[in-house]
């Protein structure tokens, strides 16, 4: 029985009786009903700039034929504005026949908790330990000038409610802890950010003074940089160090293996399947189940059970992440990608927690075997075209590599490659996998999903690298 | 339909009321409504439909100099005051910021509301899909148009009303109508996409349907088969649509939070020279039926027109009411950001510019992040064209393109051909030597 429609000018029954009349004649569809708190504490500049609460409860009722989608939502959950978003749903859809609409299995699987991480520590706490985390990253040396911490957390309720009656509930916990950090010294301004975060209350990440590490990361990030100098430009060896520069996957190939780009063929992988398309030794998964990772949901929204997907195996593509619209046009079954930022946005397909697994070799053996080239061990974030294959990312920490040694940090750069041949160059995978600290917000047509990545040490073969230094 | 004015102040004066009488000494009430409707099409085929009807409110109370904030996208009665409760707890457990504060009372807006913003006209559905039809079909025209990565049309119209303990309150109605169309070209194993866009406040200033099909199957043609060129220092001309990147890298730098935390390369360079001194850039927040026209900003002060640059020296910040105190400035009606900002014209026909070298770089798309504000450096993954003797040769991607905004600025060249399609235009642009990250 849904718990949103308690204190609603809409009852339960009446909610159901319009999803089923308005949807019966649809191949899928459903009323998604969302409450969602979320906070925002900021220190900035020694101050706590802002503390700031966000309550957003709407629904979003979605109806699909063939590949036509027609979605409707409101912050009003009331039956007068149900009704509208019912007649905007049929107008568009005219002629439905409901061929498919298969039910989903329900699942049992928990992979975080229901609990409430803005309630479970309090305010007072949290304001606290920002100006302890301020004074101590002030603390670390006097080149540092500015710091700027923030605390973000988030519960999310849903209910998927269907036509005949299924109904899929999640509560999902979110946070998220940042330091970012600027030293000046001779003139030379850098900043660093470092941050962790999940699927679990604040002070899992900030027990035993783990806080102090964020501090300590950001500032030997920052630091380091005041010393680099300006990158080459053109084609090299790309040593990428383990974990967070795993959003290379995300945007070479992760995007490029979504269904919906591929049911259009608009992905340069559409025709792919069953061919090579990365080394030997390169196995990609996109896994939803990974316990209290910022990537992983117990069920999808559109209440598929999340499940581990493998992507590519030994350099074989095998599976697109599919959502339900982009699996049954494709005749194949929903991965439990199907995701949506809010109920103001559609589902589409999107990756969850994207990982290479590991291979034999060590870094120390990839750098030594690089004459010339870079050694990329942090990223600002990456961006790809899906259809011409070509994406790039930006270095938030790289050194040069010389004659198998690594030498001085280099000013962030622009990396930039082709999605189907770049995998194809990977010449080692390393030993030593790690997942990211839990801070990535994937972006796809104007939606922020939270995802995680995670890769070992990798060496590649030829990247361009854009620097001022020819 | 969209909430009246009136409906909307009602709602903000009872909030207001209920803000002081729970504890604020000072507060201010945002009630923003929108109703926006789009149509995708892919393919020539109705692909998708979405309505989407806002009501939000954000309330922000002072207690002395202590302040929180709240939003919700309930606005019942009963919840609201729960969240005002909620809200002035949070501000008084918050620390004291003496800065804190609502903007000076001369400083609010009071003029006549005359620029034109909202646009009455309502467009079906069935229309919005027969616009967007045709701008496919025109690109479809070409043989190389394979596919479409979906093209759509929508019809947003917003209103709001912001109240504060000042006595300020005021709002108005706003309308957009946008039409894109992005379309995929094949040929010898090949495949490029490319777009265009129009986005107007009133209907009947979108570019003609034809006009946009015809553009982007154009571009996406012209994409086909490229070549990744040498790394070498070369002359690039950006097309207008990135040359206008550069004046919002400009004006993050120029933005009074970051001046204050000294985050940016523009520190302590107010009346000094940063570009070279034949440029000049402008926010202009009045002209009629601007894409960026407002009458003021978020807080309620008055934006009026300013002359960021003169003849390349830095002449204004972009001011907000905390910020501005931090820099012992007023504000001038910035809190939310630039409003139509430009390049004014340089003296160049595009021709000249792209005639400037024997052989340069014509860049049309860029992708990553771009501009670090704090360094000036500048880094982006791009595609355009080879130009030589002022004929464009072949396409190329897969490049970077590299250097330093100071060195940017310095350097710049615009071209005579500025127009106002968005809310940041520039015209065409040369920078005497940039590099070039290839093979």
């Amino acid at each position: 029985m849904s718990k949103f429609l308690k204190n609603k000018n809409l009852n339960y029954e009446k909610a159901q009786s319009l999803v089923n009349n308005t949807l019966a004649d649809c191949d899928d569809g459903e009323l998604y009903l969302e409450d969602t708190k979320s906070e925002s504490i900021l220190l900035d500049d020694n101050k706590i700039k802002s503390s700031s609460f966000k309550r957003d409860t709407g629904y979003g009722l979605r109806g699909v034929t063939e590949d036509k989608v027609a979605y409707s939502h409101s912050n009003d959950i009331s039956e007068k504005s149900l009704e509208m978003s019912c007649d905007n749903i049929k107008s568009t859809l005219k002629n439905s026949d409901g061929k498919y609409n298969h039910s989903i299995s329900k699942t049992n699987q928990k992979f975080y908790d229901e609990l409430d991480p803005i309630e479970s520590k309090s305010l007072e706490t949290k304001i606290e330990l920002l100006k302890e985390i301020n004074q101590y990253a002030r603390s670390k040396d006097e080149c540092v000038k500015q710091v700027t911490a923030n605390f973000l957390g988030e519960h999310k309720n849903i209910e998927i409610l269907r036509p005949g009656g299924e109904l899929f509930t999640d509560s999902r916990p979110l946070v998220r802890i940042n330091v970012s950090i600027l030293v000046e010294k001779n003139g030379r301004k850098e900043t660093a950010m470092y941050g962790v975060g999940g699927r679990q209350s604040y002070d899992n990440y900030l027990k035993n003074d783990d806080w102090k590490k964020i501090c300590d990361e950001a500032f030997r990030m920052a630091y380091t940089n005041l010393e680099s100098k300006p990158s080459p430009a053109g084609e090299m060896k790309v040593v990428l160090g383990p974990g967070w520069p795993a959003i290379l996957i995300h945007e070479a190939v992760g995007h490029g293996l979504e269904g919906d780009f591929n049911r259009k063929k608009t992905s340069v992988f559409h025709d792919l399947v069953g061919k090579k398309v990365a080394s030997d030794g390169v196995t990609i998964i996109d896994d939803g189940t990974i316990d209290k990772r910022r990537g992983s949901l117990n069920i999808d929204d559109e209440g598929t059970p999340t499940e581990k997907t493998v992507l590519i195996e030994n350099g074989i593509l095998k599976n697109f992440m599919q959502d339900r619209m982009n699996a049954r046009l494709m005749k194949t079954k929903s991965t439990g990608n199907g995701r949506r930022e809010s109920y103001k946005h559609v589902i589409m397909p999107r990756m969850r927690n994207t990982i290479m697994l590991n291979g034999n070799n060590t870094q120390e053996e990839m750098i030594k075997s690089v004459d010339k080239g870079i050694f990329a061990v942090s990223f600002g974030g990456g961006q790809v075209d899906i259809t011409s294959g070509k994406f790039v990312f930006n270095c938030t920490e790289a050194y040069e590599i010389v004659n198998g040694k690594i030498g001085s940090p280099l000013k962030g750069a622009t990396l930039i490659g082709d999605g189907p041949s770049s995998l194809k160059q990977v010449l080692m995978v390393g030993n030593d996998m790690k997942l990211d600290p839990g801070i990535g917000t994937c972006g796809k047509a104007g939606q922020g999903v939270p995802v995680g990545v995670g890769q070992p040490s990798m060496l590649i073969d030829n990247m361009t690298v854009g620097g001022t230094q020819l | 339909m969209l909430k009246e004015d009136e409906h909307l102040k009602k709602l903000a004066e009872n909030f207001s009321t209920n803000l002081k009488k729970s504890g604020a000494s000072e507060s201010s009430v945002l009630i923003s409504n929108s109703i926006s409707e789009s149509v995708n099409i892919r393919n020539k085929k109705l692909d998708g439909s979405t309505r989407s009807d806002s009501l939000n409110v954000v309330l922000t109370a002072y207690v002395g100099k202590k302040k929180s904030s709240i939003s919700s996208s309930n606005l019942d009665e009963s919840h609201i005051n729960e969240l005002i409760k909620k809200c002035i707890e949070t501000a008084k457990i918050t620390p004291e910021d003496e800065l804190n504060s609502l903007p000076d009372s001369e400083l609010y807006f009071k003029g006549i509301k005359n620029l034109d913003l909202y646009d009455e006209t309502f467009i079906e559905n069935s229309k919005k899909i027969d616009f967007i039809k045709e701008a496919e079909e025109q690109a479809f025209k070409k043989k190389e148009i394979v596919n479409t990565n979906g093209s759509g049309f929508s019809q947003n119209k917003s209103n709001f009303i912001l109240a504060n303990s000042n006595g300020f309150i005021d709002g108005y109605k706003s309308s957009n109508f946008s039409a894109y169309c992005e379309v995929v070209a094949k040929s010898n194993g090949s495949m490029e996409r490319d777009y265009e866009y129009s986005s107007k406040r009133f209907f009947k200033d979108l570019l003609e349907p034809k006009e946009i099909g015809q553009k982007a199957s154009e571009l996406a043609i012209s994409k086909l088969n490229p070549k990744k060129i040498k790394s070498k220092k070369m002359k690039v001309v950006f097309d207008k649509r990135i040359a206008k990147n550069f004046l919002s890298s400009f004006a993050s730098a120029i933005t009074s939070s970051t001046i204050a935390k000294g985050t940016t390369f523009l520190k302590n360079k107010l009346n000094t020279q940063i570009f070279n001194n034949k440029i000049n850039i402008i926010d202009k927040p009045d002209i009629l039926k601007g894409s960026g026209s407002r009458y003021f900003d978020i807080e309620g002060t008055s934006t009026n027109k300013l002359n960021l640059v003169e003849n390349g020296v830095l002449k204004n910040y972009l001011i907000d009411t905390y910020n501005g105190k931090k820099i012992n400035m007023k504000s001038n009606g910035r809190a939310s950001g630039t409003s139509n900002l430009y390049f004014e014209n340089g003296s160049e026909d595009y021709k000249n510019l792209i005639n400037s070298d024997k052989e340069i770089v014509y860049i049309n798309e860029t992708f990553g992040r771009g501009a670090n504000i704090i360094t000036g450096d500048y880094s982006v993954g791009a595609s355009g064209f080879m130009v030589e003797n002022g004929e464009f040769i072949y396409p190329i991607s897969e490049i970077t393109i590299a250097g330093n905004l100071n060195d940017i600025f310095n350097k710049m060249v615009l071209g005579n051909d500025l127009e106002f399609n968005y809310s940041t235009n520039s015209p065409s642009m040369l920078i005497d030597e940039l590099t070039i990250g290839g093979k």
